[in-house]
């Protein structure tokens, strides 16, 4: 008899629920539509947009971004105010959501000058050592993928969006947590520069399935960002 | 010039006045409370901290704990909150428990300067000398930080603090909360909460062109310098809570999210940080008090004009930007999805006579707070990027005057004003 009851009441309880929630996926794919309507369906926007992909993203770099636009480390009004009232850990959530997506990129368009192309070129894979610029390579990756968990992928982003992320750390409106090394960086190179740079990696093609690399050499500084972590 | 002198000295003999009569008021206040120094504990402290939000207006954003710094924009100029830590010298590390309670209390700094009312006393003068030794011991126990906060910008004639005197003559009256001997102890611990350390009214209420409340407590206003709309807490067209069940309410407050409502906007952020730790038991007296409100109908909407041609288009446009936009989540009959995406028929949040909250929650989207009891809140895409101010417009008239809703149009104006406004 007493099991009875409690079959029932159990029975109830998860009509109830389930009532509650009818017709409303419970998956962080449904929870994290707010974020889409920008970033696109999945988190892919193309090239073309000025919102940057998040698909495929190391977890640990899109955490901290999410943590630094709530408290105000990267300021841009619509990210703050919108997660400005969620927990860390549902932002990891939300981070390792998209982090864990392998959507193919979109063919790139485009064309770049001879002369802007060499120094870009140049730039990615040797860096200025006179400036004290290290090379693109050097942190994010031969492939320019990113190394997982914290250092981002250059490839498949808006060449405004590149552009607009040296605007903001030249002028300090773009932080990470101390020491902020690409704002250092970023204040080396200049604003012609930053420009090829941008156009030239929002060119590169993509391969199918491209993620970020895990294995890391020494960094040529320290980033307050980096946590050391070893998983993705 | 004559009559200019008039007016100066009669200004200042106000001035003066007011200076004695506050100046008596805050010494007696201080002399009955002297002796009463009872024991409290850390703990006790924390509790009662949170229950006033403390922590709220005394953080900024992505800044140290209690560190102060916020940035509180107001009609009278911007306001820089001070670091409560206890450091010595940037925070109030110097202060004893009489200092605090002068504060808190009567408004008044310990250098003897009157506190501007953005620090609600006008609402914690209901607090008892015991909460506040209990908050004051605690706020000695975090860590302390240095730093200073920048000085309010603040214009003539707001600058000139003596004319806080007369502002305290005229708004101000210091006096721990009493209780209602007719009600209940539940219903009094309600009360002690939501008029003193939980400082309701100081959103919730309306306020004049000197930034005092007034009209019924709990009636409704416009949050003097963010744009936002707190709802009445006592009118059925809005927030008000008289045909509510108890229990909806607590899980409204400790959780941001109830089968009749979500928090968002500045709510969210008191839930978040405030009201999700009380004890079920507070939770439950606030409930049953603020049920209790006498029901004040000065907000009940005059009658609607009638449906005019260009209203008929705007509805059939707004259907079109619902229908493509919205209704995956809200339903094709504004029906919403329980515990994740609110109704939107018969729903007060939209129907209200201000569409201001409506007409953010489109601009800007939003999250419900996380909370212990609602740890990964479904959410509301902004659309400002993707609509213009007219399909915002239209979709808005729509939404109030859909399923039975039945509500005043918004204007691309009102939309427009609401883009890029501060928070």
């Amino acid at each position: 008899m007493r099991r009875m009851v409690l079959f029932a009441l159990f029975a109830l309880l998860t009509s109830v629920i389930h009532s509650v929630n009818a017709g409303v996926a419970d998956t962080i794919a449904e929870r994290v539509k707010p974020c889409t309507v920008c970033h696109g369906p999945e988190g892919r926007s193309g090239p073309d947009a000025y919102y940057p992909r998040l698909a495929g993203k190391p977890r640990g770099y899109l955490y901290n971004q999410l943590r630094n636009f709530r408290e105000g480390r990267r300021y841009y009004r619509p990210m703050a105010l919108l997660i400005e009232n969620l927990s860390d850990e549902y932002l990891n959530e939300m981070a390792a959501y998209f982090s864990s997506l392998s959507v193919p990129y979109p063919a790139v368009r485009g064309m770049l000058d001879e002369a802007r192309t060499q120094t870009a070129r140049r730039l990615v894979t040797l860096g200025d050592p006179g400036k004290d610029i290290p090379s693109c390579m050097a942190c994010h990756g031969k492939a320019l993928m990113g190394i997982a968990p914290d250092i981002p992928g250059l490839l498949g982003l808006p060449a405004d969006y590149i552009n607009a992320q040296f605007g903001a750390w030249r002028v300090g409106s773009r932080h990470a947590q101390a020491p902020d090394c690409m704002a250092e960086i970023a204040k080396r190179v200049t604003a012609v520069e930053a420009s090829a740079i941008s156009a030239w990696l929002a060119i590169q093609p993509v391969p199918d399935h491209a993620r970020p690399d895990s294995r890391s050499d020494a960094l040529p500084l320290k980033c307050g960002n980096i946590s050391g972590r070893a998983d993705q | 010039m004559k009559r200019a002198a008039t007016i100066f000295v009669a200004t200042i003999a106000v001035i003066a006045i007011a200076a004695i009569f506050n100046a008596k008021q805050s010494n007696r206040h201080i002399s009955t409370h002297q002796t009463d120094s009872s024991p409290t504990q850390p703990g006790r402290g924390e509790y009662l901290a949170r229950a006033g939000n403390c922590i709220g207006c005394h953080t900024a954003q992505g800044g140290r704990d209690y560190a102060g710094g916020r940035k509180l924009p107001t009609p009278f100029g911007t306001f820089y909150t001070p670091n409560i830590t206890p450091d010595r010298e940037t925070g109030i590390g110097s202060w004893t428990s009489d200092d605090f309670w002068a504060a808190l209390h009567n408004g008044e700094s310990p250098d003897g300067r009157m506190l501007y009312p953005t620090f609600p006393y006008t609402e914690y003068t209901k607090v008892t000398r015991e909460d506040s030794d209990a908050i004051f011991l605690y706020l000695r126990s975090v860590p302390a930080v240095i730093q200073r906060s920048p000085a309010h910008e603040v214009g003539f004639p707001y600058n000139v603090r003596p004319l806080l005197y007369v502002w305290r003559a005229l708004y101000f009256r210091p006096g721990v909360y009493e209780p209602e001997p007719a009600q209940g102890a539940e219903w009094n611990r309600g009360a002690y909460l939501v008029q003193g350390l939980g400082h309701c009214n100081a959103c919730h209420g309306n306020r004049n062109a000197l930034g005092a409340t007034r009209g019924a407590a709990l009636g409704g206003g416009q949050i003097a310098g963010l744009n936002w709309y707190a709802p009445s807490l006592v009118s059925r067209t809005e927030a008000g809570t008289a045909d509510w069940q108890v229990d909806d309410i607590v899980k409204l407050l400790a959780t941001g999210i109830a089968s009749r409502g979500v928090a968002s906007g500045p709510m969210a952020e008191v839930v978040r940080a405030s009201l999700q730790y009380l004890t079920a038991n507070d939770l439950r007296a606030i409930a049953v008090y603020l049920k209790s409100l006498p029901e004040n109908t000065a907000a009940i909407a005059a009658p609607l004009p009638e449906t005019s041609d260009d209203m008929r288009k705007q509805f059939a446009r707004g259907a079109a930007v619902y229908e493509k936009n919205c209704e995956d989540c809200h339903g094709s009959s504004g029906e919403g999805a329980p515990a994740a995406y609110p109704a939107l028929a018969a729903n007060r949040g939209v129907t209200m006579r201000s569409p201001l909250n409506s007409i953010r929650s489109v601009l800007n989207g939003g999250y419900p707070p996380s909370t212990a009891g609602n740890p990964r809140p479904y959410g509301m895409p902004p659309f400002a990027q993707s609509l213009s101010g007219d399909e915002i417009a239209a979709v808005l008239s729509y939404v109030r005057n859909a399923w039975g809703n039945r509500a005043s149009f918004v204007s691309t104006l009102e939309v427009e004003r609401s883009r890029g406004a501060g928070y």
